[in-house]
């Protein structure tokens, strides 16, 4: 069952958000919760099936979904509650959270402290404005990663790769070994972007031909893509007249690039650095919100999943810091609430501690005039703690009283405090 | 099929507007389209603006029809359930040198009968929109001038003429009529041949080929000219209003303008296209949008296009049937003297999108006039429902609607926060939304930042489910264009299909 | 007769380029890298490996497939047989991460393993 308040609610169950979870339920929050939009914890984790994560973190070569695999056991492990299936619509500046999902429905989650750990995105082919048709079969590697590795279906047979990014040439050795044929991989810089080890053990040995400072200049096609037009680039990005190079293929795979998600951010206020696309932080990982965490990609990009756990790590452990901290505020503070007669008390809350160093100066309009002298009285759990006359008492005028300190212990005891006005 | 009256050719927003009008009388009306959706093709892909009707040269058919159809968009609108805003528009002069073209539009706008026009002051101009230009010299404001969306118009039509008894065949081709003793009595399709009293033709960029099956106009030909244009990211560029450039004499020039959709576009430019599937971005057209736009907006920044997109002009060459006006690219709206029967639309460019309801009107009495005895339906209704967005529902009602579908509580597409209980919705509405852009236009997934890279396999599982094929055939938009091609460990398939 | 030729070092990130000199399948000396790496330079001259991470498919799981991938680092020339014979394997769920799918495959010496759990789906 879902609860109306959380210590901790985090924002997405990939590697950032399960070693967040998992942090802040060992500084000791109580209910933690984590909101994923997928049908399963792990993130985009679970279709990066290739080897080459945790050597930091396990000091083992482990492929995605058994990274992932680790940090879902031990957050179950700890009883970190999760909310699968579920998108959160809105967060706001006061941390409360508006979700929905199709098994979980309409949610409004109060948070003591929130961890945005949503990742990031893929650029796809208008951020990088390739021209020509708009077929099917232009796809960004990690929707074609789903399909093959995930869902089970190959998204065409024969590939080009825009981008020598990791992700790129991984993919292009999956299809390669699935059956499919990948004429080659583009590259506009005039060097790899991705790992040297990757392009050893992903384009090397499978002959897939590498073309620096290339790109794509035309999609060709109706239906699906039936070619592309390669052309080769100068050092500003020029296309160089002449090299241009028709390759037939089906499917062009975009590997061009991750943007950290925060749409949801900038929702709840938080402002994003333009350099990272993140948002700005402090060392607690705290965002400008108080009490708003943000680890992981969502900050920004990382090349190792290790950096990312650890990032989360850390949030998770401040978020909890924090929501200790608003825990403690919420049991020292008790409601001040109007009686019959009065229409309303500012403050509305006093912090009982604030008794220990002085009085707590109470003021208050009533809601009908009393021509005759008064009590204005102070109750909780119904004992009289303190009470002051007065001759009359007017809605035009503020009445000011003031709970001495010497009610320090009874008000300790008390629920919520009651004030009213009524008849000597 | 019970005896057809009527076969409309082309399900363009003129051919969906014409079956929606024609819906209101006893016709047995079919529809058909060689897509697999209605508005595929030139009313998917233009500025999505409801014209003011000042740049058409007076006298002509164009002026007349764009004055009269701007008139029916609230009506319309409020009857058909879809977004249109008569927001006004503008054009913007810039430079002392440009002014004297406003007043030349603004008498124009006059003789075409467009009311309410005047122009501002570049002072006005800067307060309404203040991101303009600095060197604007003053503007042309028309506050008939609207924006619209142009796919559920399109759509809206179709759905209410389903509704209304029109039955409407997409994935069907038109191949020939069949003409006896001087009037049509068939038209021969790839489902077959459907006898039938009356064909109108509204096809488009092939209007030309149709007539010319039917042995009329052999001289009228489309020329495409190929617009491109580009959307903007909203969170980086909000534009507020319609604006024009001052027109040339290539047309009204790359306009800047803001949507229903909330999305800023650019464009279009005009160039001759290879042919009539050439709906082709080029980077030489990026170039001469950007330029275009920068000369309304000089700080707007190629990085903030969030999508790019080409369609094409069925421009003409049907010289204006009054014969006060020398005009070589004119509409076509006639009933033909032969064959009888053969009601013809050619050459509907813009301001096309904004006549189409007038030039439905106009096919109604085209076939009054040629004696057809228009008797109304008992029962028409007018209104089409608009089926929710949730994005665009406050809380509560957000919370109603997933209690009673919770699949209104799954959001399928994150940025444009559409669910699956809207997708659901399509695939089952009265023209069902059986491809990826079909669901798309009608309810905005896959336009945001990520361009569809999350929602595109879920939408497949989706349409596979909800139409019981296979995902390997779901489809983009229409056989060909599939999205899959095997399941991974099955290598067989390759080798089939080969 | 001896020959030099440079390879890519695979076995961590930094990706050190190795001045490899050897004599028909002998390595006689390494440049560059460090002693991992020339243990890899020695092993890719005589009998390249490489880890292998793919699927293979699943009845009654949540997905259709389970990502698996291999105890060790297996033949470089046998990748293709491995791949044939993995694809005609279907494993019923439930299974749990680090579980043997496949023991000593194509006597290799080398295990297949669940790279995750795959849970019983409906």
């Amino acid at each position: 069952m879902i609860k109306s308040k959380y210590d901790v609610v985090i924002i997405g169950a990939g590697p950032g958000g399960l070693a967040a979870a998992i942090a802040a339920k060992q500084q000791g929050a109580q209910d933690v919760l984590i909101i994923e939009r997928d049908l399963e914890l792990g993130g985009i984790l679970q279709q990066c099936i290739h080897n080459g994560f945790g050597l930091e973190t396990f000091k083992e070569d482990l492929p995605g979904p058994s990274y992932a695999q680790h940090f879902i056991n031990d957050a179950l492990a700890l009883n970190v509650e999760t909310l699968l299936d579920t998108m959160v619509l809105d967060i706001t500046p006061q941390r409360r959270i508006y979700a929905s999902g199709a098994r979980s429905g309409f949610l409004e989650i109060d948070a003591r402290a929130i961890v945005l750990a949503m990742g990031c995105r893929e650029r796809t082919r208008a951020q990088i404005r390739i021209p020509g048709m708009r077929p099917s079969g232009v796809f960004t590697a990690g929707t074609a990663q789903r399909w093959v590795n995930v869902e089970g279906y190959m998204p065409g047979k024969r590939y080009v790769v825009l981008g020598s990014g990791d992700i790129g040439m991984i993919m292009a050795r999956r299809l390669t070994l699935e059956g499919a044929q990948v004429e080659g991989v583009l590259e506009v810089m005039p060097f790899l972007t991705g790992l040297t080890r990757n392009y050893v053990q992903c384009l090397m040995d499978f002959d897939i031909p590498l073309h620096l400072s290339h790109t794509v200049k035309r999609v060709i096609g109706r239906g699906r893509v039936e070619s592309i037009e390669s052309v080769q680039v100068d050092e500003k990005w020029n296309p160089i007249a002449g090299s241009e190079k028709i390759i037939p293929c089906d499917t062009l795979l975009l590997s061009v690039g991750l943007i950290p998600e925060n749409e949801l951010s900038k929702k709840a206020g938080v402002l994003i650095d333009p350099i990272t696309g993140g948002p700005f932080v402090d060392d607690r990982f705290e965002t400008n919100v108080p009490g708003i965490f943000a680890a992981g990609n969502v900050v920004h990009v990382y090349d190792l999943v290790d950096w990312v756990s650890e990032a989360g790590r850390q949030a998770g452990d401040s978020a909890a810091r924090f929501a200790l901290i608003e825990r403690r505020k919420e049991t020292r503070h008790v409601p001040v609430k109007p009686g019959p007669n009065v229409r309303y008390i500012v403050p509305q809350t006093i912090d009982r501690e604030s008794l220990a160093t002085g009085n707590v100066r109470m003021q208050l309009r009533v809601r009908q005039p009393i021509e005759s002298p008064v009590w204005v009285e102070i109750r909780g759990n119904d004992n009289l703690i303190t009470r002051k006359g007065e001759l009359y008492a007017r809605p035009g005028e503020i009445i000011t009283l003031e709970i001495p300190m010497k009610a320090y212990d009874e008000v300790q005891l008390v629920d919520e405090l009651v004030i009213d006005v009524v008849k000597r | 099929m019970e005896k057809i009256d009527v076969v409309i050719i082309g399900g363009g927003v003129v051919g969906c507007m014409t079956a929606r009008f024609l819906s209101r009388y006893k016709l047995n009306i079919l529809l058909i389209d060689k897509e697999a959706d209605v508005g595929s093709s030139t009313s998917a892909a233009n500025s999505a603006i409801v014209h003011a009707g000042y740049d058409p040269l007076p006298g002509t058919l164009k002026a007349e029809m764009n004055v009269k159809g701007n008139q029916m968009w609230d009506v319309l609108s409020g009857e058909l359930g879809f977004e249109y805003d008569r927001s006004g528009d503008y054009v913007v002069a810039v430079g002392k040198e440009e002014l004297p073209i406003l007043d030349e539009l603004l008498e124009q706008g006059r003789r075409n009968g467009v009311p309410g026009m005047h122009i501002i002051p570049a002072d006005e101009m800067r307060a309404r929109e203040p991101e303009i230009n600095p060197a604007v010299s003053g503007a042309l404001w028309a506050p008939t001038g609207g924006i619209c969306d142009p796919f559920m118009a399109t759509i809206a039509a179709a759905e209410n003429a389903v509704e209304n008894g029109v039955t409407v065949m997409l994935n069907t081709r038109f191949l020939d009529f069949r003409i006896e003793n001087g009037r049509v009595t068939g038209v021969q399709t790839s489902r077959g041949f459907f006898a039938c009293r009356w064909v109108v033709n509204s096809a488009g960029l092939y209007s030309d080929e149709v007539m010319h099956l039917a042995g009329v106009r052999p001289e009228f030909q489309i020329t495409p000219r190929r617009g491109e244009y580009v959307v903007l990211d909203r969170a980086s560029i909000q534009v507020n209003n319609v604006l024009f450039p001052v027109p040339t004499a290539k047309g009204k020039g790359i306009l800047v303008t803001a949507t229903t959709h909330g999305n800023t576009i650019v464009g279009p430019n005009s160039v001759c296209a290879a042919h009539k599937k050439d709906e082709e971005v080029t980077q030489e057209g990026l170039a001469e949008i950007w330029e275009g736009a920068r000369k309304l907006f000089p700080h707007l920044q190629p990085s903030s296009t969030i999508a790019m997109f080409a369609g094409l002009r069925a421009t003409g060459n049907a010289p204006s049937p009054n014969p006060q006006v020398s005009y070589g690219h004119d509409f076509v709206i006639e009933a033909a003297e032969k064959p009888r029967g053969f009601i013809n639309l050619g050459g509907i460019e813009s301001p096309g999108f904004t006549a189409a309801p007038a030039i439905a009107q106009r096919v109604v009495e085209l076939m009054q006039d040629q004696g057809e005895k228009l008797e109304e339906k008992t029962g028409w209704n007018p209104i089409r429902a608009p089926r929710p967005h949730f994005r665009k529902l406050p809380l509560d009602e957000q919370k109603k609607l997933i209690h009673t579908d919770p699949r209104y509580g799954r959001v399928v597409c994150r940025c444009e926060m559409v669910t699956e209980g809207e997708i659901v919705a399509e695939i089952h509405a009265p023209i069902p939304a059986l491809t990826y852009d079909a669901i798309k236009r009608r309810t905005w997934l896959g336009t945001g930042r990520c361009l569809g890279s999350f929602d595109m396999p879920r939408v497949v599982e989706i349409l596979a489910r909800e139409t019981g094929l296979p995902p390997e055939q779901i489809t983009k938009r229409g056989p060909g264009s599939e999205f899959l091609y095997r399941r991974t460990k099955e290598l067989e398939v390759l080798h089939d299909q080969e | 007769m001896e020959e030099k030729m440079k390879i890519l070092c695979i076995t961590c990130p930094k990706g050190c380029s190795l001045e490899v000199t050897r004599d028909g399948q002998t390595v006689v000396e390494v440049k560059g890298g460090c002693k991992r790496g020339h243990e890899y330079a020695q092993r890719e001259m005589t009998d390249p490996r490489r880890m292998v991470a793919t699927t293979v498919k699943v009845k009654n799981g949540v997905h259709p497939l389970l990502p698996v991938y291999t105890s060790e680092p297996f033949p470089k020339a046998r990748i293709p047989a491995l791949m044939a014979t993995l694809r005609e394997i279907n494993i019923d769920a439930p299974i749990e991460m680090g579980s043997i799918i496949a023991e000593n495959i194509l006597d290799s010496g080398v295990n297949i393993i669940a790279s995750r759990n795959m849970n019983a789906g409906v």
